[in-house]
């Protein structure tokens, strides 16, 4: 039913043509996946690959020193329309790209790709892109998550967070001992400065709302064990999940938005209970001293160095380093996402996105992803409303309850065309405001159905009021019958 | 007899705590593995509970303090308030008829104030009606409605539901006034599935009869108990002669012992909570349906629904950032 298009250009870089073409270039072609979700329910994955050769531009700025400078250049010939990939083929002994790599992704929605020998090669390694850069099957599937049938999907894949209009995003400083740390943070710079840029490139998912706030003795729900061995305080991981909770009851959230609320705590130790570590599973330190959790948010822990002399006066003032903080947050913004990079093929380089926080192609990723989720729910809401009001039928619907469902059906239409042409962008926002109508009209207030009539109670209480009248009725009616009969009877009778 | 059977209770859920801790200390090397295999098997990233008392009155004092019970149960096993919708009538702390105002007790011998400090009712008084209980499932709300007052649960939230009062054979009844049938509330079950509002649905009713609520639901990963079957009445606990009135029910009572066992990391699993309260104790027969649920109850952690237990995951990416980067100017 939903076809997803992924409009690709493959350019040939001079001497990277395989020698097995089937027509010369240029010329198109189409490959399609199949991506079963249940008996009912399928995703086609189009994509529809124009085959060239490379223009004298293209072929000076691949004749760049490293991939990441040839990227660069390429960046202003490409096609940057949401959901498309443009894939250079360099010659197999190229050394733009370095040894042992055979695909370079950039930070933009192309990639530099080794030339494997063959068509048939290449296409293997070609389709290993397009699951890098646009969707996989398992990142479809988890987007329908709900209609996979149960044990078929494991637990781990729904966890990324559910599309939404708009998030709140909240820091938070927990500071247990102001006694001994005046912690000092410059978060209104620090978000101007790192957290923006991230945010004004997901601005095209979804609303971002940033607060933030301070919290004096908060305490972690868990007591830290010390470790003689290092001289440090140590959390394990089992013990991870019981922090959050203390602590959460004193996070509050603003009373006006429904938007869910990402929450990122940096957790300054006490400085009875200072340094602390997080350990993994294997008892190792983790290097960031951070975990998150899913659709909730993170929490790093913020080491403060003992004071050089024993006598130093407290509290002692703390600067924090932000741009330490933030990069550690960002990533679990990321990884709350679902855009993680760890499980990219060995031979790929993964351009890192820099202050941007994520890649033209990983917010593709997300893009198509929350695409199909939203068109996913918009026919579920609706499906449901339409049993509901099947199934009572005395249930009043208003004018802008219909209008709302009509607008909610054109704009999911719209949204599946669009995905089947090719343009991501269009089919994104039409599936928004297909959600928010969808949502709009199955959630209002009055649609509420109240009354439930059981047949015993309509007995109940119509047997004592029509009964009584009813019996005098029946009566003098077959009296009436009778007497007609007798008069019909009496004239032959008189004769 | 009454005053004998709590004391000898009370001994027995002592040992039995003794009992449970030495069990959890020699378990916990070996329970690591399987606690992590646990989490990943119910698949929920957030609890939500609503806990209502459908009574109005004074001599109904029992329901508000078994709905407050639970209530404090389940924030000290770590749910937070604004995950808690808390409907009461909240006519019993400041009653003219309380001996002791600005408190509810649970406990003869007024051991056990419910009402503390911080409870946070969400729905008091008059608006603890069918209507609003129906709107805060299915999430029909209008528009001004605060925060709180809402059910913000997603396709990801395991759902606590406990509701007491009095009831009879397939209804319930509200304040006094109106009631609510057991269709209307498998139906109110059944929007909330098709919208996906929640993972895992407990639902908790201690009244009259109370088996009869259960039977016409119909949506899937609902598990039901009830203290009371058909035909029976729920009986309450002990009365308190300086207050005057009965302070619990006897269903609720144990279950309130039994959790007090419980900690955050506890292992115990449904099939405990089914047991609690024989019918030697509590007289009717309490019943619970676990057909429509797609785990076995004996892989249910207490847990799952009564406190708030997250996955976390460690974070070992990082991005990089450049230092150097002019602030944006914010708007």
């Amino acid at each position: 039913q939903v076809q997803l298009v992924v409009p690709m250009a493959v350019v040939f870089g001079p001497g990277a043509v395989p020698g097995d073409l089937p027509r010369p270039l240029p010329f198109r072609d189409v490959q399609e996946m199949e991506i079963s979700v249940n008996l009912r329910t399928s995703v086609t994955a189009r994509y529809e690959m124009r085959y060239r050769s490379t223009t004298a531009q293209e072929e000076a700025a691949l004749a760049a020193g490293t991939a990441r400078e040839a990227d660069a250049a390429l960046y202003p010939l490409q096609d940057t329309t949401l959901g498309s990939l443009t894939i250079y083929v360099v010659p197999e002994t190229s050394s733009l790209l370095p040894q042992g790599i055979n695909v370079y992704v950039g930070t933009h929605r192309s990639a530099l790709v080794r030339a494997g020998g063959s068509l048939a090669a290449l296409q293997a390694r070609l389709r290993e892109v397009t699951q890098v850069m646009s969707f996989t099957a398992s990142s479809i599937a988890a987007a329908l998550s709900d209609r996979v049938p149960d044990g078929q999907l494991s637990p781990d894949a729904r966890r990324n967070l559910k599309s939404s209009l708009g998030y709140e995003i909240t820091f938070s400083l927990l500071n247990p001992d102001p006694k001994s740390h005046t912690v000092d943070w410059d978060i209104e710079g620090a978000v101007n400065r790192y957290v923006k840029p991230v945010l004004d490139k997901l601005s095209l998912v979804a609303n971002f709302s940033v607060d933030s706030q301070i919290l004096y003795y908060a305490v972690l729900g868990v007591t830290p064990r010390y470790d003689k061995e290092s001289s440090s305080f140590l959390l394990s991981a089992h013990s991870l999940p019981h922090v959050i909770n203390p602590v959460e009851a004193r996070l509050g959230s603003s009373a006006a938005s429904l938007y869910p609320v990402l929450n990122f705590l940096l957790y300054v130790p006490e400085r009875s209970h200072s340094p602390l570590y997080i350990q993994d599973k294997d008892g190792a330190p983790v290097s960031t001293n951070a975990f998150h959790s899913p659709r909730w948010g993170g929490i790093m822990v913020y080491n403060v160095e003992a004071p050089a002399s024993p006598q130093a006066s407290l509290p002692l003032h703390v600067d924090v380093d932000m741009a330490r903080v933030m990069e550690v947050f960002l990533a679990q913004l990321r990884l709350l996402f679902g855009l993680s990079r760890e499980e990219v093929p060995p031979e790929f380089l993964l351009e890192s996105p820099g202050n941007e926080g994520l890649a033209d192609w990983e917010l593709d990723h997300l893009l198509w992803a929350h695409t199909v989720e939203n068109i996913a729910t918009v026919s579920t809401t609706l499906t449901s409303l339409a049993q509901l009001l099947d199934k009572i039928g005395n249930i009043v619907i208003k004018d802008d309850v219909a209008s709302e469902v009509y607008r909610a059906v054109a704009s999911v239409q719209s949204a599946v065309t669009e995905l089947s042409l090719g343009h991501l962008h269009a089919a994104f926002q039409a599936s928004k405001e297909a959600v928010t109508s969808s949502e709009r009209a199955f959630f209002d207030p009055s649609l509420l159905h109240l009354l439930y009539f059981p047949d015993d109670q309509k007995f109940a209480i119509y047997i004592p009021l029509f009964l009584p009248m009813a019996v005098p009725i029946l009566l003098s009616l077959a009296k009436i019958v009778r007497e007609t009969r007798l008069r019909k009877k009496e004239p032959t009778k008189m004769d | 007899m009454a005053a004998a059977v709590p004391g000898a209770s009370r001994a027995r859920a002592a040992a039995a705590l003794l009992l449970l801790l030495g069990c959890c200390g020699a378990a916990l090397p070996g329970g690591l593995q399987d606690q992590a295999e646990q989490f990943f098997r119910s698949g929920h990233t957030n609890n939500w509970a609503v806990l209502v008392c459908t009574s109005r009155f004074w001599f109904n004092y029992r329901h508000v303090a078994n709905t407050l019970s639970v209530y404090r149960s389940v924030k000290r096993l770590g749910i937070p308030d604004s995950h808690i919708v808390l409907m009461l009538a909240d006519d019993m702390a400041c009653n003219p008829r309380n001996p002791k105002p600005a408190t509810v007790f649970s406990h003869k011998n007024m051991e056990l104030n419910v009402y503390g400090d911080d409870v946070e009712v969400d729905y008091r008084s008059y608006e603890v009606t069918v209507e609003n209980f129906l709107r805060v499932l299915t999430g029909r709300i209008p528009p001004s409605t605060p925060r709180s007052k809402r059910l913000l649960s997603d396709d990801r939230s395991n759902i606590l539901i406990y509701m007491t009062g009095h009831g009879g054979n397939g209804f319930l009844k509200f304040q006094d006034s109106e009631e609510i049938t057991n269709v209307e509330l498998a139906d109110a079950f059944e929007q909330m599935w098709q919208k996906r509002r929640y993972n895992e649905l407990l639902f908790i009713i201690d009244t009259c009869q109370g088996a009869s609520m259960y039977e016409r639901f119909y949506s899937p990963n609902i598990m039901a108990l009830a203290s009371s079957q058909v035909g029976e009445d729920s009986l309450s606990h002990q009365p308190d002669l300086g207050i005057g009135v009965h302070l619990m029910d006897r269903y609720t009572f144990y279950v309130l012992e039994f959790l007090e066992e419980i900690h955050p990391a506890s292992q115990t699993n449904m099939n405990d909570l089914f047991q609690v309260c024989p019918k030697s104790l509590c007289v009717s027969t309490p019943g619970h349906r676990t057909d429509l649920f797609r785990r076995e109850p004996r892989n249910v952690l207490i847990t799952d629904f009564f406190g708030s237990v997250r996955k976390v995951e460690i974070t070992t990416e990082t991005l990089s950032l450049r230092r150097d980067v002019a602030a944006l100017q914010s708007e």
